[in-house]
This record gives structure tokens, sequence and C-alpha cells, in this order.
């Protein structure tokens, strides 16, 4: 299984903090996963990957292995 | 030497600050910024969150890119996380040097980084309930001075 966090306000929009996935899981498969407002949001530039501890150059490359934890990164906040 | 930390519980920066100041007894100067929940705006309260696996290294990554740029004896990065009132000290950096400008520069440049290499996000408590802050176009502006 793959681990998928949903971090700061993704959190609200997905409905849940972290989701279980079975792996492996390429970024087609995420999206198909998850509800229609966050997949949106997920396509949007601003909006990071991480993969077992390393941020993504490329989100759409994405390929988790079964173990690996994939961090869903919105834009920090300011202030 | 170099002192990282993000902090689930409140801490007082004096006497962080005084043991930081013994640990660089060759120093000719200290330099620090205390950052703090800034009061006002109906804020109860404000909650950080934050990526673990990116946070913790990023930021020792970047004292160290400090202690690389500037003439430092030592560093001090500490950062809290979790739930805290208006008026909390929220972030502490300190530089200890033989030098004032090497000091004071680097704690200009550790705060001017620190939003940008570690994952953090916050919200706001209000009467009317939470609330995410959004991203802020000056912390790009701020970056951009060092470049």
């Amino acid at each position: 299984m793959v681990t998928v966090l949903f971090l700061g306000p993704l959190s609200d929009i997905a409905g849940a903090a972290e989701i279980e996935l079975p792996a492996p899981l390429d970024w087609d498969a995420l999206l198909a996963a998850v509800n229609l407002n966050t997949a949106d949001q997920l396509r949007e530039d601003r909006v990071r990957v991480a993969c077992a501890g390393r941020v993504l150059s490329d989100k759409l490359a994405l390929n988790a292995a079964d173990g690996d934890e994939v961090a869903l990164l919105p834009p920090v906040s300011g202030g | 030497m170099r002192d990282v930390r993000l902090l689930a519980e409140t801490f007082v920066p004096g006497p962080a600050l005084t043991d930081f100041t013994r640990a660089n007894p060759d120093s000719g100067g200290v330099a620090s910024f205390t950052g703090l929940v800034r009061p006002g705006g109906g804020v109860a309260e404000l909650e950080l969150t934050h990526y673990a696996p990116l946070t913790s290294s990023a930021m020792e990554e970047l004292a160290e890119r400090a202690q690389l740029r500037f003439d430092l004896d030592g560093v001090l990065v500490w950062h809290r996380i979790g739930s805290m009132v208006p008026g909390e000290p929220i972030v502490l950096v300190a530089a200890a040097a033989r030098h004032r400008r090497d000091a004071i520069q680097a704690v200009d440049f550790l705060m001017d980084h620190l939003k940008s290499v570690a994952w953090f996000w916050k919200r706001e408590r209000r009467s009317d309930g939470w609330r995410w802050i959004e991203p802020r176009g000056q912390d790009h502006a701020d970056l951009a001075r060092w470049q």
C-alpha cells in the first residue's frame, strides 16, 4: 500500500488527512482516487508532490512503490 | 555549533539565548530575532502544521548555508509547531560571530529563507471558526534580496 498525505488546506478539501491506496501508484491513479475538487487542486502547478521524502521535479512522473509515503504539498502560508 | 529544533511546546527565548551565548565563548557578539504570534484581528489561536520528512532536513541545510555564507561561530534556529496563542514565540533565530555584521546579516538571511525551505501551513481560529492563511507575495521579494 501507499500512504497519501494531504497537507495544510488540502486536508479540508480532500475530507481526510491521510488515505491508503494500492501500490504501485502513478499520477493518474492518484487523481482517480480523490474527489473532483482535490483532483483540480492537485493539477495546479503550485501544488508540489513528495514521494519517499523527496519533492518531485515532475509530479506527473509519480511512481510510488509499496510502503512509500506520498505527500501532497500546497503552497505554504505567508505571514 | 548548530542548534536546529522543531518544538511542539512553548519556549522562552531569554534562557535559550543565554545558553547559546555561553556555548559560543569566543564570539564577539550574538544577534537574534524572536518572532511572535501577531496579536490582533480577533485571532484566538494559531495552529502550525508541517511535513517532518522535509522540514527538519531543510532547516538543517539552511542553517548550514548560513554558516557557509557568513563567518559564524554558531547558529540557532528554533521553530514552533502545533497550537499557539497571540504573543507567544513562534520562531527564534540567533547567530554568534566574531564581528557584528556577520551575526546580524545571518539572522536576516535565515528569517528570509526559513519560510521558503520549510513546509509550514498555518491556520487561525477566530470567533467564526478556523481559516487557512494564504501564501504571501512579499515572501518572494524577501528572498530576492539575497540573490
